[in-house]
């Protein structure tokens, strides 16, 4: 974005007012994010910089607030920190039990959208798909509608989506729905909702790469013998791989950061950090928040890393193709 | 495949260790938390059965929107006394009876010792409680003294905070405007009533933030959001004796009610609920919750045994709503009214709100 | 082509090579349908049906027919607008009985409050004295209360008295029963859906130009620097939008809020007093600053990839041609990039229309959205309304959706 030797000083001074106001933008963009981090070590409970952490007084910052996220919930936090104890903040406390209910019901939810969603997605790329405008239309809707209205339809649908108990289908997934054998307030209803939000990030992300590559590839695949399942291992995934893998971390994000229908149709058993982050919002308005805040953004920080590379990886690939 | 064997066993495991033995759905911060150590501690002691607690700005919507659709996750709800009769009315709740409960700890049979109205048919009241509205001191060395002077920005400028909701607000600001106690509820059942209730609204509408959660009017104080708040009294104790906060309650205007235990109609341990209101309602685990929140014992023979604050030296008796010096102009909240004008006055309520 | 049999070429086992080559291409066809199918049925299962019940809801409600057989079959004997007679009031007193004994006349007067407020109670009170009233029952009801006697009441039952009804699209759109059982408009400070939805699309339009105004510059900044820099900085970009919704929430609240950073450095510099500390948030200004950090990722990433693809050499062209630089901008620019800001608008407009959390988390008493007011009727278990408020707006976003698509097309959507 050099400046043309032509240019006047009036576009001169011009270009440097751009840039600064790019820079502003940019500031604006990262600055919230950034200074989470700071204030997450306060020692005072303040959303503010104390005037001992202006000065780089060590008694300024703590670690207090990470802290709680240890003991909240932890039937005897002041005991002596031996291993009983950590057991006990292992299997009691709030935010330990809200990361593993994340993790859990992200992990399932990326696998089933990315298995479905990458099947579809090589379906939806064929050239010869019947009605593909309409089905794409459909798959990428649980994006575009707002999240109230799918919270609303799944919370009164889920209620009433019921395995009879002692049916052969209870002893299948019975474990996962609840104790009355219902989608709502149950693990798998969570999953499932996860799953169904985080699948147009899956079929976006897939497409987009299958964009980019070559069919011949299939046909020479084909013609040297393969079978269909040979050149699915062998020729598409290796390629596609990387589109794969991003958007599976796009949807174990759209899980991880769900909150809306987790009120609606998780129970008391399947609270997540970000359901913990709201309750914790709108009642005691702590740096506790920011010490979560803090572990997420480090968190998202490795998954940019993780897509950024993929992408490049995928594009030295896509560049080796003859296409 | 294996792996995911192992992943499936592992969650449904997770899925039945941790269901609990009673649920109890409160209202969370400071009251849930004297809840846990007067009741949810000593009855996992005495029977060995775990007590969760979840927390909700108010349990009992959720409780009708759980029987409703027929999917009921908590056991035992901690509901006020309009939303405890309505619920009962409309079948949501399941049957206690006062004459189940156990006599208070002098003898006296429950339905003599519990104060009167204080037990339904479905409900059973551990506490009276207050909405009141409390100020800091460093920001008014010569506070306001009666419920007008919330009303009045001029001669106490600064924000403040009111509950988000009809409830409790309509009455405050009648009487600021000088309604009497007694004809409260008379006058905000004429339109003209309701109407003079929002013009006193107004005075401060746009300097005031709309709390949600109980947690939150104490916490809007501490951080110097605003400089006066309604709150439920026990909460503005537990902050000022606990933490030692600036903060003074003042008693004009307050209007009281009982909170109530219930127990959801289809509650997954409807049994062990009920086993769990009779602890949690007995005449020393009642008193035992006065150690840990400013809120009066629904029990008569609970009295005599409150006496200090958790820390040893405070006296509670001042505290309580229902001391008689705290009870010069009080209003005790009519749950007839609010059963009836509930929807259409939060209707309008919401639309005042909505309204720049 | 058709009258040419003979000419027709064949494949090698003898068939006509036209039918062979349709058959091939409808088993690939199958093929491709088959691949989609479980996704397809997962959604529909999961999203679809789902929305499709709760459409259903926002059309019935059987609080109050469910228990008043009698009146039903009243009603339905009678045309629209006959004044009730004994046999109607004989109806009413055994429906009321019939309703005490099923612990129902709570949820019976809740379904005609929605309509005619303030009548919860009056079926409440009725039913518990049913069982002892005797003819004529006229009468005896109107000595109960005289409300009894009001149209609009029996107005209100009539349309209740089917489990199927518009009432709650109605009320989504400010009408209310006049006194004498019609439709009116409601009184002004008790209107509040359609202002509410005014002001949502009008919020959602302001986040939308401001998202605009701050991603044109810097996408254009991103397009233009070589590859090494701009993904350098593309990283900027990307951070908030793969960063927790509830964690950008949180720290605006921490920058934003009286006691917060920006305040307490106005203050600091002696920019503001302490007691005139500057409210930017629990209102709408907080609503529209927070959201727009949160969409405007998503304005960014089709602006940019829009203007990568236009080359540098036209704005040279034009420069060398004597045009100036605004001219340049103006004339042969900004036609190029307007795919870009028509994607990046209709996706920013229809993600800001459906917006909950942050409004609900810092939007205060003014900043609130549809989608808080759905929220609190579903709270409220008055799930009709929120149904019909929710059919309401998922029609607004199916025409934008549709636009989009028309427009742009939904597979160029991209991500990242």
């Amino acid at each position: 974005m050099a400046l043309p030797t032509y240019a006047s000083p009036l576009e001169k001074a011009w270009h440097y007012t751009y840039i600064a106001i790019c820079a502003a933008i940019f500031f604006f963009l990262i600055a919230p994010i950034v200074v989470v981090i700071p204030l997450s070590f306060n020692a005072e409970p303040y959303f503010s910089f104390t005037q001992k952490m202006l000065s780089f007084d060590p008694t300024g910052y703590s670690l207090r607030w990470y802290d709680t996220m240890l003991t909240l919930g932890h039937g005897a936090p002041d005991g002596p920190r031996d291993s009983s104890w950590w057991e006990k903040a292992w299997e009691t406390s709030t935010w330990i039990k809200a990361a593993k209910n994340s993790l859990w019901i992200g992990l399932w939810a990326t696998i089933l959208a990315t298995v479905l969603g990458t099947l579809a997605a090589l379906g939806l790329s064929r050239p010869e798909m019947p009605y593909r405008r309409l089905i794409m239309a459909i798959l990428i809707s649980p994006m575009i509608v707002p999240i109230i209205i799918v919270a609303v339809g799944m919370s009164f649908f889920y209620a009433k989506a019921c395995v009879a108990p002692g049916s052969a289908l209870s002893y299948v997934v019975g474990p996962f729905l609840s104790s009355k054998g219902c989608l709502a307030n149950s693990y798998l209803g969570v999953i499932i909702a996860h799953a169904t939000l985080g699948i147009p990030f899956v079929i976006i992300t897939v497409t987009a790469t299958l964009s980019g590559f070559d069919q011949s590839l299939v046909r020479a695949s084909a013609s040297l013998g393969a079978n269909p399942r040979t050149t699915f291992f062998k020729v598409i995934m290796p390629l596609i791989l990387p589109g794969i893998i991003s958007g599976a971390l796009f949807a174990f994000v759209t899980s991880f950061d769900e909150v809306v229908a987790v009120l609606f149709i998780a129970g008391p058993e399947q609270q997540t950090i970000p359901r913990q982050m709201w309750n914790g919002i709108r009642e005691q308005i702590s740096p506790a928040i920011l010490a979560v805040a803090t572990i997420l953004v480090t968190f998202s920080v490795c998954l940019l890393v993780a897509v950024e590379l993929l992408r490049r990886r995928s594009e030295r690939l896509r560049g080796l193709s003859p296409s | 495949m294996k792996k995911i064997l192992i992943l499936s066993t592992a969650l449904s495991g997770m899925a039945f260790t941790a269901s609990a033995d009673v649920t109890v759905m409160s209202w969370g911060g400071a009251y849930t938390a004297s809840q846990v150590e007067a009741y949810h501690k000593p009855y996992t002691a005495a029977t060995g059965k775990a007590v969760v607690s979840v927390d909700s700005d108010n349990p009992a919507p959720a409780v009708k929107a759980m029987v409703e659709a027929g999917n009921v996750t908590v056991d035992v709800a901690d509901v006020e006394y309009a939303d405890a009769v309505r619920l009962c009315d409309d079948g949501m709740l399941e049957t206690i009876g006062v004459d189940t409960l156990p006599p208070g700890a002098d003898g006296t049979p429950a339905a003599e010792d519990f104060l009167p109205g204080s037990v339904t048919d479905c409900a059973v009241s551990t506490i009276v409680f207050s909405t009141i509205f409390a100020y800091d001191t460093t920001k008014f060395p010569e506070g306001p003294t009666t419920i007008a002077d919330f009303f009045d920005l001029e001669k106490f400028p600064g924000k403040r905070a009111m509950r988000n909701g009809a409830k409790a607000n309509l009455e405050m600001a009648l009487m600021a405007d000088g309604v009497p106690a007694a004809d409260v509820y008379a006058t905000l059942a004429t339109p003209e009533g309701v109407d003079r209730a929002f013009a006193e609204l107004d005075k401060i509408k746009k300097d005031t933030i709309w709390w949600e959660a109980g947690a939150q009017p104490p916490q809007l104080l501490a951080d110097g959001e605003v400089a006066m708040t309604t709150a439920y009294n026990g909460r503005i104790f537990a902050a000022a004796a606990a933490e030692g906060k600036p903060f003074q309650t003042v008693w004009d205007g307050q209007v009281y009610e009982f909170d109530l235990f219930v127990v959801p109609k289809g509650a997954p341990n409807a049994a062990e609920a009920i086993e769990f209101v009779k602890f949690a309602t007995s005449t020393q685990a009642l008193a035992d919750q006065a150690k840990w929140i400013s809120y009066g014992p629904a029990r008569k023979s609970s009295a005599p045994l409150v006496g200090l604050y958790q820390d040893g030296k405070t006296e509670m008796a001042p505290y309580m709503p229902t001391n008689p010096a705290n009870m010069t102009n009080a209003l005790g909240s009519s749950y007839e009214f609010w059963v009836d004008h509930d929807s259409e006055l939060n209707e309008r309520f919401n639309a005042w709100l909505a309204a720049n | 082509m058709a009258d040419a049999p003979a000419t027709e070429l064949k494949t090698s086992d003898g068939r006509p090579l036209r039918a062979a080559l349709a058959a091939a291409q409808s088993r690939a066809r199958r093929r491709a349908f088959l691949l989609v199918v479980p996704l397809l049925a997962f959604v529909i299962l999961t999203f679809v049906v789902p929305i499709g019940y709760m459409l259903k809801r926002s059309f019935e409600h059987d609080g109050f027919s469910a228990s008043a057989p009698s009146l039903a079959v009243w009603f339905a004997a009678n045309p629209k607008g006959a004044a009730p007679d004994e046999a109607a009031y004989a109806a009413l007193v055994s429906d009321l009985a019939k309703m005490q004994v099923d612990k129902t006349p709570g949820q019976a007067g809740t379904r005609i409050n929605y309509t005619v407020p303030g009548t919860i109670s009056l079926f409440k009170s009725a039913a518990r004295k049913a069982k002892d009233l005797t003819p004529p029952f006229k009468e005896a009801m109107l000595e109960l209360d005289a409300k009894w006697a009001e149209p609009a009441i029996w107005m209100a039952m009539r349309e209740a008295s089917s489990s199927y009804t518009t009432d709650f699209y109605r009320v989504a759109a400010d009408q209310k029963r006049g006194p004498d059982g019609s439709w009116q408009r409601g009184a002004d400070n008790e209107r509040i859906y359609l202002f509410l939805f005014f002001k949502t699309f009008l919020l959602s339009g302001a986040v939308t130009l401001i998202c605009l105004l701050l991603a044109f510059p810097i996408a254009h900044l991103l397009a233009t620097l070589p590859v090494s820099k701009s993904s350098l900085l593309m990283i900027l970009v990307l951070l908030p939008f793969w960063t927790s919704l509830l964690v950008r929430t949180s720290a605006w609240i921490a920058i934003l809020q009286e006691q917060g950073i920006i305040n307490d450095l106005m203050y600091s510099t002696g920019l503001i007093a302490d007691d005139s500390r500057v409210r930017m948030i629990y209102n709408q200004t907080g609503t529209v600053i927070v959201m727009t950090h949160i969409l405007l990722p998503f304005m960014v990433l089709p602006l940019f990839s829009v203007m990568r693809t236009i080359p540098p050499s036209y704005a040279r062209a034009a420069r060398s041609l004597g045009a100036t630089s605004w001219t340049t901008f103006r004339r042969v620019y900004l036609p190029q990039t307007l795919p870009g800001i028509a994607a990046g608008s209709l996706l920013v407009f229809i993600l800001a229309v459906g917006y909950y959390i942050t409004p609900a988390l810092v939007g205060g008493a003014d900043g609130q959205l549809i989608s808080n007011m759905i929220q609190f009727h579903m709270a409220k278990s008055n799930w009709s309304l929120a149904a019909a408020l929710a059919a309401m707006l998922l029609l607004a976003v199916m025409v934008l959706y549709w636009l989009y698509d028309r427009l742009i097309g939904i597979d160029r959507l991209k991500l990242g």
